[in-house]
């Protein structure tokens, strides 16, 4: 499998295909360091010219995110105290919390619509691809090429139609709605990913349990479904990485009510300006889960990203 | 196997499972695209449901394809396209090159030059603008400590000619990893003993990388290019939010006039002709190469 046997690298070119590559790893890796402290900056740090790289740290715009403030009097701000760090770091600046963001509600947005489309697609697709892989359903390669090819659609070219249909259905601007359409969107991945990975569980299994008495259905839940448990999951994080990042949808499609993170975090804006730690601290927590899932992943990405299309 | 064992057979189980999946992609995804078609041919605006909708036959089309300003989107789009198609597989197949010497830790730096892809183009997008500011960003002072230029004589998101440059900068950033990813699987695919037979050859470093790891990593680099070439197409997300659109209009690509179109100006009728063109564009450029990349394979 693995690189070259007689021209195995020696221990000099191994040396410089590794300085080489952690060079360019290192370059990747700065612009999210470069955000991530941005986040843990103070206002004036933030927009200090030549940038600060060693500031004092700082969790006014983790504050700023979560909060929306409003200008005081003096004589008010004297009168009422700040009564814990928080507000302390509001009151530095002549401010006063008037209550939460709207940042908590997107980012709750995000999670519902991220795990209900993740639930419904990988639930929907274990099923389709349960029978692409063990039955003889007609037209079968037809319609997995029918199911790829719905990736291959750019959202801008259906989404006027959507949009129509959604205001009609009275589905525009909901939850349900966005859930529905990631699920259409994440199928394809779902449905191919999974089949590659129940094709590779022996048929052995199943009719050794469908001989001891066992139903098609009970032997798909008690035999097939432990056995795929891996694939389901690693199948679970990309869908939900899908719904996660996911821009153009959510950005013509919602305004209010069901508007996920991804469209609001831009137009986070402090009072003179951009509040950049604000803006860095939003795009902090919602990169960091995507960064772990990542690094848990790191198996299973070539199959995720291409759906299996390179075979490995 | 079609046998019966109690409950259902195996064929109405069948149906049972793939239906779900079939009817929600034909609602969410074919209906709205023959819906599209449809709107293409007539004058409807989506902001006034209730104005009369007649029907203009190919007169939407025809004024796209005359029209100088979506011309230079495409122009735009094609300058995008090739200029990350570039930078990606040339640094991509580099980096893969380099990893398959399996020297110490490769698996943990993979992973870190992997990151920038998988998270969301519209948050990189929008975090890329600070480190592109004229005065306060980083990118500009890493640029003059190498350039020895002023860091304040420049900002690559507010001038006309490096804006295009900043677009291509981010969006090479983001996605090498995935053409080095599927770069790596091709050259991983190589038998050993084929290097062995070149080796009893006695044939050059240089020749067997010519003549060995190009040719058959080739299928894969192509395949990463054409995944590549979809989503750079469309590519809305990551360009609207660093630049969007502009300065004037030299980074607006066509996913993006295109929405400026069908949700700000809302021509819903000329948008969605303009959507079938760039459909069937995509399509028609996709299987071209398809073919040649069948070709290819089958060498």
């Amino acid at each position: 499998m693995s690189g070259f046997s007689i021209t195995e690298p020696s221990g000099r070119q191994k040396t410089i295909a590794g300085v080489l590559v952690v060079t360019y790893a290192l370059i990747t890796l700065l612009p999210l360091l470069w955000i991530i402290g941005t986040g843990f900056k103070s206002s004036s740090d933030a927009i200090a010219y030549p940038p600060k790289v060693v500031f004092e740290p700082s969790l006014e715009g983790y504050v700023n995110l979560f909060t929306t403030q409003t200008r005081q009097s003096p004589e008010y701000l004297e009168a009422n105290p700040p009564e814990n760090w928080y507000e302390e770091i509001v009151h530095d600046k002549g401010m006063v919390i008037a209550g939460a963001s709207r940042f908590g509600e997107r980012f709750m947005n995000s999670v519902i619509i991220g795990f209900g489309s993740t639930f419904l697609s990988v639930f929907l697709g274990t099923l389709a691809a349960y029978a692409f892989s063990r039955f003889r359903v007609p037209l079968k390669d037809d319609l997995l090429f029918f199911i790829l090819s719905t990736r291959m659609m750019p959202p801008i070219a259906i989404a006027i139609p959507i949009f129509l249909m959604f205001r009609a259905a009275g589905l525009s601007d909901t939850h349900a709605g966005m859930i529905l359409l990631y699920t259409a969107v994440n199928l394809s991945l779902s449905v191919w990913l999974l089949k590659g990975f129940i094709d590779e569980i022996p048929r052995e299994y199943e009719e050794a349990a469908l001989i001891d008495g066992y139903t098609r259905f009970q032997a798909f839940r008690k035999v097939v479904l432990p056995q795929a448990a891996a694939g389901i999951a690693s199948t679970a994080i990309f869908c939900l990485i899908f719904a996660w990042n996911e821009y153009a949808f959510a950005v013509l499609l919602t305004s209010g009510t069901a508007q996920t993170a991804p469209p609001f975090l831009p137009t986070i804006i402090g009072v003179g300006g951009r509040d950049w730690p604000a803006v860095a601290a939003g795009v902090t927590i919602f990169l960091l889960p995507v960064m772990v899932f990542t690094i848990l992943l790191r198996r299973h990405l070539l199959r995720g990203i291409t759906f299996g299309a390179v075979r490995k | 196997m079609a046998r019966r064992i109690r409950g259902l057979s195996d064929r109405a189980i069948a149906w049972i499972f793939v239906a779900p999946t079939i009817v929600l992609l034909l609602a969410v995804n074919i209906f709205p695209l023959i819906w599209t078609i449809r709107l293409s041919f007539t004058n409807y605006r989506a902001n006034r449901p209730n104005a009369e909708v007649s029907w203009v036959g190919l007169r939407n089309y025809e004024r796209i394809l005359t029209d100088s300003d979506v011309w230079l989107t495409m122009q735009a789009t094609a300058h995008f396209l090739f200029w990350t198609l570039f930078l990606q597989v040339l640094i991509g197949f580099a980096l893969a090159w380099l990893i398959n010497r399996k020297f110490k830790g490769n698996d943990l730096w993979t992973t870190v030059i992997v990151l920038p892809m998988m998270l969301s183009p519209a948050v990189v997008g929008n975090f890329w603008t600070l480190l592109y500011q004229p005065q306060i960003g980083v990118f500009n002072h890493v640029m003059a400590f190498f350039t020895g230029a002023d860091p304040q004589q420049f900002s690559m998101i507010g001038d006309v000619n490096l804006a295009p440059w900043a677009i291509v900068i981010v969006d090479t950033w983001m996605w090498t990893p995935f053409i080095m990813l599927i770069c790596l699987a091709g050259l991983r695919s190589i038998p050993d003993s084929i290097y062995e037979a070149a080796e009893c050859d006695r044939a050059s470093q240089w020749r067997q990388f010519w003549t060995i790891t190009i040719p058959m990593t080739l299928p894969f680099l192509m395949l990463a290019v054409l995944f590549r070439g979809i989503e750079n197409f469309k590519m809305f997300d990551l360009v609207v939010q660093l630049t969007g659109g502009g300065p004037g209009n030299v980074t607006t690509l066509t996913s993006i006039d295109l929405k400026r179109e069908a949700f700000e100006k809302w021509r819903t009728g000329f948008s969605s002709a303009y959507a079938v063109i760039l459909f069937v564009t995509v399509f028609g450029l996709a299987s071209i190469y398809v073919k040649a990349l069948n070709k290819v394979k089958e060498r």
